[in-house]
């Protein structure tokens, strides 16, 4: 028992400085420094507005576009954030992991609170916007939570899966820009889901990323849009499948980590 | 209490799997499943069937050659590999120095990186903050510690690197090799640390090729040799074997090895070659070689010689009876002779082979014997050349 403490100790100690340090290298020799956290989303926003919401119209009757577009694209870089950042995680730590002995979960850990803390300075900027469009915040956003959650978990499970494969497979790198970019436009992320075809909007909303933004969408922005109930309608049970696709990632995943950090310190 | 086993280590062996290709791209998963299998992997066996146990409280230590399985065995204590096969178990906390700084990232401040490394060897912010004076103190950093790590000169970092491993308040302490860096004045530093850990009753493992530290420092050691513990005990026997190792390896006298390094028609052959010194310290001003050789036939006007080679095989000295005009008429068959050599201590430190030989007839071979002996010289005054005799010098000043 004390030595069960005595791991999630160090574990913690070493998660809390690693995620300190992240956070103190990240915007490092930047005039503005953590203000970047709060200005790229803005500036990200001004140009989705003009583009999508002057030019090209494709929200069509959609109300709050620009932050229905916001919302979608932040969750969607935090994904890719935690995905793509943990990928060399392992390997780029091969140094320290060859020389201590440590719990290798904390450095992906340490990568997915840093990208956590982004997110939430994101929603600031998020918030700011909603209640600059009129956008009324009603207590269904309360489901926000559980969202984010699993958003925080099928996030880390691929983080898990990919770093500890790209050990083995430099591949993996390039394999999951390729995947990473296809997955963006798989994901309603630029267009509403009223655009494509019924049939394949239901398999699409089957993607937890998908769900999730949707999910997002309607209990904060709007309530005028497609999510995984409105799509399938009277099966309610579906929408186990993105959660259960989330479970098993997870599950998988920590499997796989587990197995395999055993041999980083050789491999990497 | 001081009979309580710290570290136990049974029947651990470990491989490393060496693909000859290495696959590690997607691709050549699949080229190598539809080519044939035939690359079979070589496994390196970097230990075998090793087992000790550490006392708590003892400085122990591992002593071996380079690529012997010291260092592994060292990583595999501190859990960094995991052991093939075999069991590891340890008691009470335990810190591996591997490398000094582990962690420190040139990015960040001095302070930053106390912290960071800091909760690498298990503190706390709290912790760290509390023993932080010391910590500066005793690297002599205090006007350094907002600078980036990338500004720090080596020298610096090791001191920084240094004054936190010291607080890692261990056990165990792992530490491999630490002593080689640092000049003179770190690396007494570093003795007078380990000093103190020996009264307060931390367990030591040391990985080194230093045998005065081992002699000096442990109470006990192990000589890993081939992947295999070979020796173990106290520490001037493990040291001992350590040294013998290197003058057995070269000492072609013990049969074994003769075939293909000696040859000649054997009208007359050594039969004995032997040296006074196996280990030529600077106190011994000459090393004489006992040569003895038996004629199988009668022979006119043999010569007798030998040469010496240093441990890259260059040669650095020789000579034969020939040159310094001591001829041996005739030898009768069935007549033995012995020869003397003496020859100064003009060594530079390392090992040195002895090759005899016998010729006769102008420029038959009839016996030269490759490395039949060999002596290890030890020179304090090492000089990087050849040989490193006495040299004498007188100052005057008018």
């Amino acid at each position: 028992m004390h030595k069960l403490t005595q791991r999630y100790r160090y574990s913690y100690i070493l998660l809390r400085q690693l995620v300190k340090s992240d956070f103190k290298l990240r915007y490092q020799g930047s005039v503005l420094g953590y203000a970047w956290s709060l200005l790229r989303p803005l500036f990200l926003f001004i140009i989705l507005y003009i583009v999508f919401a002057k030019f090209l119209k494709v929200g069509g009757t959609i109300p709050h576009y620009p932050v229905y577009l916001l919302l979608g694209i932040v969750l969607w870089n935090y994904f890719t954030e935690v995905t793509a950042g943990s990928v060399s995680a392992i390997v780029g730590s091969g140094d320290l992991i060859r020389k201590i002995n440590f719990p290798k979960y904390v450095l992906i850990l340490a990568g997915s609170f840093s990208a956590f803390i982004n997110l939430l300075l994101n929603f600031i900027v998020i918030g700011f916007f909603m209640v600059l469009t009129h956008v009324a915040l009603t207590s269904s956003a309360i489901i926000m939570i559980p969202l984010i959650i699993e958003l925080f978990v099928f996030s880390i499970a691929v983080a898990f899966f990919l770093s500890a494969l790209y050990v083995k497979f430099r591949d993996v790198l390039y394999i999951w820009e390729v995947i990473i970019q296809g997955a963006f436009y798989a994901t309603p992320i630029l267009y509403p889901l009223s655009l494509i075809p019924d049939k394949a909007a239901k398999i699409l909303i089957l993607n937890p990323m998908a769900q999730i933004i949707q999910d997002a969408r309607y209990v904060l922005v709007t309530k005028d849009t497609d999510t995984i109930y409105t799509l399938w309608g009277g099966d309610r049970w579906i929408w186990l499948i993105p959660i259960g696709i989330t479970v098993v990632t997870a599950l998988a995943a920590a499997a796989y980590f587990r197995k395999q950090s055993k041999y980083f310190a050789e491999e990497v | 209490m001081s009979e309580e086993i710290a570290i136990s280590v049974k029947n651990v062996s470990k491989d490393f799997v060496l693909p000859h290709e290495k696959v590690s791209s997607i691709k050549s998963i699949f080229t190598s499943v539809t080519k044939k299998r035939n690359k079979k992997a070589d496994t390196q066996h970097a230990l075998k069937d090793v087992s000790f146990e550490i006392k708590k409280g003892e400085f122990f230590g591992i002593v071996g050659r380079n690529g012997s399985g010291k260092s592994t065995m060292l990583k595999i204590l501190a859990g960094i590999y995991q052991p093939t096969a075999g069991s590891v178990r340890t008691k009470g906390k335990l810190v591996p120095f591997i490398e000094l700084g582990v962690g420190f990232n040139p990015e960040l401040t001095g302070r930053e990186n106390v912290y960071l490394n800091g909760a690498m060897l298990g503190f706390s912010d709290k912790q760290v903050k509390a023993m932080y004076k010391d910590i500066v103190d005793f690297a002599e950093l205090e006007r350094f510690m907002d600078q980036k790590l990338k500004n720090y000169s080596s020298g610096m970092q090791v001191r920084l690197a240094f004054s936190m491993a010291v607080r890692a308040e261990a056990d165990i302490l792992l530490i491999d090799e630490v002593l080689a860096v640092g000049d003179a004045d770190f690396q007494r530093k570093c003795f007078d640390y380990f000093r103190s850990l020996k009264g307060a009753g931390t367990t030591v493992v040391f990985v080194t090729h230093d045998m005065d530290a081992v002699r000096e420092y442990c109470d006990q050691a192990i000589l890993i040799e081939n992947s295999q513990l070979v020796e173990r005990g106290l520490p001037s026997k493990v040291a001992a074997s350590y040294t013998k190792m290197f003058t057995d390896q070269a000492k072609g006298a013990d049969e074994s090895s003769k075939e293909q390094k000696r040859w000649g028609n054997s009208s007359i052959s050594y039969k004995k070659v032997s040296v006074s010194h196996n280990k030529l310290t600077s106190a011994n001003k000459e090393i004489t070689i006992k040569l003895t050789a038996v004629a199988n036939k009668e022979v006119e006007n043999p010569v007798f010689g030998f040469l010496i080679k240093n441990s890259a095989h260059v040669q650095i000295l020789g000579t034969n009876t020939k040159i310094i005009r001591k001829d041996i008429k005739i030898l009768k068959k069935g007549e033995s002779i012995e020869l003397e050599w003496t020859v100064p201590n003009i060594f530079n430190e390392g090992l040195h082979y002895i090759d005899p030989a016998i010729i006769h007839d102008g420029g038959q071979v009839a016996d030269w014997w490759e490395e039949a002996a060999a002596f290890r010289a030890i020179k304090e005054d090492k000089t990087p050349f050849i040989v490193s005799p006495d040299i004498g010098l007188t100052i005057g000043s008018k």
